[in-house]
């Protein structure tokens, strides 16, 4: 169940609407409720084969040899593909998202366990997975590089031996801000508090893991392959680099996503060794990993030490924000951003405030765990950005013994600053955050709870209310500024009206359960009047829609949306034009109404866009210089990206005795601009909330000294149930984008990326009875206990 | 999907004819009831059987909770969903109701046994605490009809070790009846249908003010779930009281011996041990009471 609170100040919903915006149904759910929705685990080709990876149970070892008899003799086997054999066609390494390479197999050396080091394709995936145990590796077992905070010590073992010239694990380093002005204000500040922060790794977990199903025809020399991905365009440009395979001839289709939230962004070993196997075989190959390779070897998130500082003055004026951080990017920096981004949008720590400097320094290293680095709903690193600004806010109230409410409010950015560029050069579109935040305290009854927490306090009870505020950064990006290995981050759209008035959208995102088909057809419905329900949305399939970068970021509605609306307007346009012939009348004297132009002052006087799309495709004249059809195309760049904000509060109790948390509240006001879907944002920011309970309360990727990998199973790596969290109580606030077509902003990773805070600063604010300032996620009853004792420890 | 090793499989029509296929097949076979154990260690392919013998269809013969005068039998196939709805135990045992609302979820209620559940022997083990606190008798049958009974104490032999033969089979659980009963279940974990960080049973038998006997049983705090006899020795023949209470929690903490690991550390769990037997005591106690 779900409270909604609804600021009708400044927005109606807009239920009433015969079509467009408000709260719909979703068009794909009957699919997905009945069973009828299609993974790629559902895809069967005749004589399709099997293919299981063997990976590395160590995480660093040098590979002696490698013995495949036992398992080519296997029945039902077909190949077993080695590094060796993949070396000799080029393509034993191949590119990461971050212009480093990461081993498709591994030839030399392995660099984390669970890395690929073999495969074998066989008639069913028994057959395939036994034949595994059959190959017989010799390992050289090396030193492993666990610990980030050594991986530059002079004597740390060197993890990228195959990189030309590499003496040590560093990967890059990278800084923003202003360092000298930062200093001069923290020199003159009146209060500084630093305080050391650890957001571990932790893993985004999709229900359906990843797989692919790769089926390439000898004779066309066409390579279809449906596979798990977020980016469909972007996977298949990167195919063609890869492999050499001619791009016109790679079909990617990723048909129903069971979930993504960035782990479905990179391109995976198992991918191309798919697109080898079917090479070679000549017959549809498919690979799906189980539960553990996704734990271990797929894109985890986060793992940033950071150090965070910040300045202001006795009276609660923050000057300045500062912050050293060691970012660990496993075996091979496979991070998905930017190019001119290696640590995303980390620069928008200076969160929602107006300061007066800011400096971050960062330092990247390898280490011998796996690759991936910026998944799980983070906006490309806002997640760690805002954990940091969100908490040391916290740390300076009550260093100044001021409430955390009351500080954040005296220093938001205010409305009339807007558009306001950031100290590490970010310009915040739009945002008025003082509604939000009150709205919040509302609903929250933010007095009444800290009454309640006194009260309780004084009988030993511990009771915490954490606040976070946040700003995002999302839709990735202009195309001057951004791209993702050469290919900028514009997304195309195309739109069609059949002759009877129904339409078809392509889209060049992909849904991974965000309801584009819903949220996508009523964009295109509220401007040109057809209902959702006759408009059909095509996504996923790259021979079927136009190019673009794909779903990730929180970017589908702040580009992908905007292409929809823009394509739309566009064939408005032209059904303007075909109207005016219809009517008789010059297109200035047209007025559009939801769906029909009438004469101006003539009501009456009218044709519908069905109308208008009959005579488009029909007999008779059209306008002079018009040609038939009601179709359109676009490729929109977005100007800026959009900056979607929300002020979060969470209630805890903690059990004194076992030091167990419990959330009993969370309050979420959320301003993604304007509202296309209002359930559908709900329930992204449901999931996301939940996702935060997650990351704040149980889950992290642990390693051992040896870098096994501690959370390999769902046993291991917990995520959190209905059991664990309450009732959400929703609410928003509306600020329109001012550059974005209809004024919406992203909301996909919102309520990821601000709930952490909320319920770490909840747990927090409950243990200051025992002196606590800080205390690391994952606070499991034992690091809350132990934070209790003060003797809180870093996770790692 | 993560798949297992090849095997082969088959069902058992009766008790006999599982103990006959066992004594056949020897440690390469194994009985698999609710599955909820052996198949994720056969899918990880940490345990490979050749044979599995499917005692599932035995549940007529092995389901059930019977009271008698001075004990309660259970079958060792009952599932966990019946202990839990079992009004048999509900009046006489509390702690059966408390532990299993808190023993995974619904779907692996709904097959798991309580023989399995005492047969995997893993020391985070609800039900074997929960046998542990009430002082059960398991009995095992072999080749022949012949049965044998032994304590808790006995049936468990290490981690993931018991005192069941390869070709023997757990049939019944014993649970003595004895006035003044009360027993109640705890269980910290760190998330809803994870294994326990720590768990503690409690049962108290009063006469008038007085404790006759009481026993606690602790999961995941040692090599296998601990019976504690010095906390039964304390509290016999004691008033109960909060000071009795904490010299419980004392000597719970005192005499386990946890390991540090992903779900706690030792000093934790050991706080934990100390937390909940004073928390199921007080609680065996007030039910005891009423
Ligand atoms: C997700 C999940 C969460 C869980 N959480 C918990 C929890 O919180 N607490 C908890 O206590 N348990 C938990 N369990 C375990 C669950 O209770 C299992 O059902 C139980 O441990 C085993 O019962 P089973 O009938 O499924 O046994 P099986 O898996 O069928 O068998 C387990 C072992 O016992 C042997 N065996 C079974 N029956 C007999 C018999 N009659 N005689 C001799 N040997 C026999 C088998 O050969 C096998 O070696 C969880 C399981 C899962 C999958």
């Amino acid at each position: 169940m779900t409270t909604v609170h609804e600021r009708v100040d400044t927005f109606h919903d807009n239920d009433q609407k015969p079509v467009g915006y408000g709260r719909m149904l979703r068009k794909e759910d009957p699919r997905f409720l009945r069973g009828r929705g299609r993974y790629v685990d559902d895809v069967q080709l005749p004589g399709m084969l099997h293919l299981a990876i063997l990976r590395s149970p160590v995480a660093h070892a040098r590979i002696v040899s490698i013995d495949t008899s036992a398992a080519e003799a296997s029945p039902g086997v077909k190949a077993v593909v080695t590094g060796a054999m993949l070396a000799q066609q080029n393509l034993a390494w191949m590119p990461t998202l971050s212009n480093d390479v990461q081993a498709v197999l591994a030839t030399d050396k392995v660099r984390f366990q669970g890395q690929e080091v073999a495969f074998v394709v066989a008639e069913d995936r028994y057959a395939a997975r036994d034949a595994l145990e059959l190959i017989d590796v010799e390992y050289d077992v090396l030193d492993p590089v666990i610990d980030a905070r050594r991986a530059l010590e002079s004597d740390a073992p060197l993890i990228r031996d195959d990189l030309d010239g590499k003496t040590n694990n560093h990967c890059f380093d990278w800084e923003t801000g202003d360092e000298a002005a930062t200093e001069a204000v923290f020199a003159r500040a009146d209060v500084v508090v630093s305080q050391d922060l650890v957001y571990p790794r932790v893993h985004p977990a999709p229900m359906e893991t990843c797989g692919a199903v790769a089926d390439y025809d000898a004779v066309d020399g066409k390579l279809r392959l449906w596979s798990t991905t977020q980016a469909p365009h972007a996977h298949r440009t990167l195919y063609a680099i890869v492999a050499g395979l001619p791009e016109h001839k790679i079909q990617v289709i990723s048909p129903d996503i069971g979930g993504g939230f960035g782990n479905k962004v990179p391109i995976y070993p198992g991918y191309v060794c798919a697109i080898v196997a079917s090479i070679v075989t000549g017959k549809p190959v498919k690979w799906m990993e189980d539960r553990s390779e996704n734990l271990i070897s797929t894109g985890f998130a986060r793992d940033y030490i950071m150090r965070g500082e910040i300045a202001a003055t006795r009276d609660g004026r923050i000057l300045g924000i500062r912050t050293n951080v060691l970012a660990d990017h496993g075996a091979f920096n496979g991070t998905a951003a930017p190019v001119k981004y290696p640590a995303g949008f980390f620069g928008v720590f200076t969160g929602s405030y107006d300061i007066e400097a800011a400096y971050c320094k960062m330092t990247a290293v390898y280490t011998n765990k796996a690759p991936g680095g910026v998944a799980y709903a983070c906006s490309f690193r806002i997640t760690e950005a805002v954990y940091l600004v969100e908490r040391i806010v916290d740390c300076l109230a009550d260093e100044l013994g001021m409430d955390p409410a009351e500080l954040r409010l005296k220093n938001f950015i205010q409305p009339e600053q807007f558009p306001y560029t950031t100290k590490t050069g970010w310009v915040y579109d739009s945002g008025n955050y003082e509604p939000t935040m009150r709205l919040a305290m509302e609903m929250a009854g933010y007095d009444e709870l800290r009454r309640e927490q006194a009260e309780k306090r004084a009988r030993g009870e511990l009771m915490g209310i954490g606040i976070a505020f946040f700003t995002e950064a999302v839709g990735a990006g202009p195309r001057k500024d951004m791209d993702i290995l050469g290919l900028g981050m514009a997304d195309g759209c195309e739109l069609r009206v059949h002759p009877t008035g129904k339409a078809v959208v392509r889209l060049s995102v992909q849904s991974q359960g965000q309801g584009h088909e819903t949220t996508f057809a009523q964009i295109v419905a509220e401007e040109i009047g057809i209902p959702p329900a006759d408009i059909e949305v095509l996504h996923g399939d790259t021979d079927n829609t136009p190019f673009g970068l794909g779903t990730y970021g929180s970017r589908s509605t702040p580009v992908s949306g905007a292409a929809a609306a823009l394509v739309a307007r566009k064939v408005r346009d032209k059904a303007r034009i075909i109207a005016s012939g219809m009517l008789e009348v010059s297109v200035a004297d047209l007025e559009w109404e939801k769906g029909a132009f009438h004469v101006a002052g003539d009501p009456g006087r009218s044709v519908t866009i069905q109308d208008i799309a009959l005579r488009a495709h029909g007999a008779g004249d059209l306008p002079e210089g018009i040609e038939g059809g009601l179709e359109a195309q676009i490729c929109y760049n977005p100007s800026n990206l959009t900056y979607p904000h929300g002020a979060y509060i969470c209630v805890v109790d903690i059990d004194p005795g076992t030091a167990q948390v419990t959330v009993r509240r969370f309050i979420a006001v959320d301003d993604c601009g304007t509202r296309i879907n209002p359930m559908i944002i709900e329930g992204q920011v449901h999931g996301g909330l939940t996702d935060g309970v997650g990351m704040a309360l149980m889950e992290m990727i642990a390693f051992d000294e040896d870098g096994n990998c501690l959370g390999a199973s769902l046993m291991d790596y917990l995520i959190p149930t209905s059991l664990e969290v309450p009732d959400w109580e929703t609410g928003f606030t509306v600020t329109p984008s001012p550059h974005h077509p209809i004024g919406a902003k992203g909301v996909g990773e919102s309520a990821t990326v601000g709930s952490p805070p909320a319920i770490v600063n909840a747990v927090v604010d409950a243990l200051k009875p025992f002196g606590v300032r800080h205390a690391d996620m994952p606070l499991t009853p034992s690091r809350v206990w132990d934070a209790m004792r003060g003797q809180a420890r870093p996770p790692i | 999907m993560q798949v297992p090793a090849p095997f082969e499989y088959e069902r058992a029509t009766s008790v006999d004819h599982a103990i006959s296929l066992l004594e056949r097949l020897g440690g390469t076979a194994r009985l698999i009831a609710g599955g909820h154990s052996l198949l994720p260690m056969m899918k990880l392919r940490l345990a490979n059987f050749d044979y599995l013998i499917d005692i599932n269809d035995l549940h007529g013969e092995l389901g059930y909770v019977e009271a008698g005068p001075d004990e309660i039998r259970i079958g060792a196939l009952t599932r966990h969903r019946e202990l839990l709805e079992s009004p048999v135990l509900a009046a006489a045992f509390p702690i059966f109701a408390d532990a299993e609302r808190v023993i995974a979820d619904p779907v692996v209620r709904n097959r798991g046994t309580l023989g399995g559940s005492l047969c995997q022997a893993d020391p985070s083990e609800d039900l074997s605490a929960v046998c542990t606190t009430l002082d059960a008798r398991c009995v095992i049958r072999g080749p022949g009809g012949a049965e044998r009974v032994v304590s808790m104490e006995d049936f468990h032999v290490g981690p993931y070790e018991t005192a069941v033969a390869d070709d023997e089979i757990l049939v019944e659980i014993r649970l003595p009846v004895r006035p003044g009963c009360g027993s109640a279940y705890a269980k910290v974990e760190r998330r809803a249908g994870d294994w326990a960080v720590v768990s503690a049973g409690a049962a108290v038998w009063l006469d008038g003010g007085a404790i006759v006997d009481a026993r606690v049983g602790l999961a995941a705090v040692g090599p296998n779930t601990t019976g504690i006899p010095a906390i039964s020795a304390a509290l016999r023949g004691q008033e109960p009281s909060e000071s009795l209470y904490e010299q419980a929690g004392a000597i719970a903490a005192d005499s386990c011996d946890p390991v540090t690991d992903q779900r706690g550390s030792a000093d934790y769990k050991r706080h934990l041990a100390a937390e909940l037997t004073r928390r199921t005591l007080r609680r065996a106690v007030e039910r005891a009471r009423s």
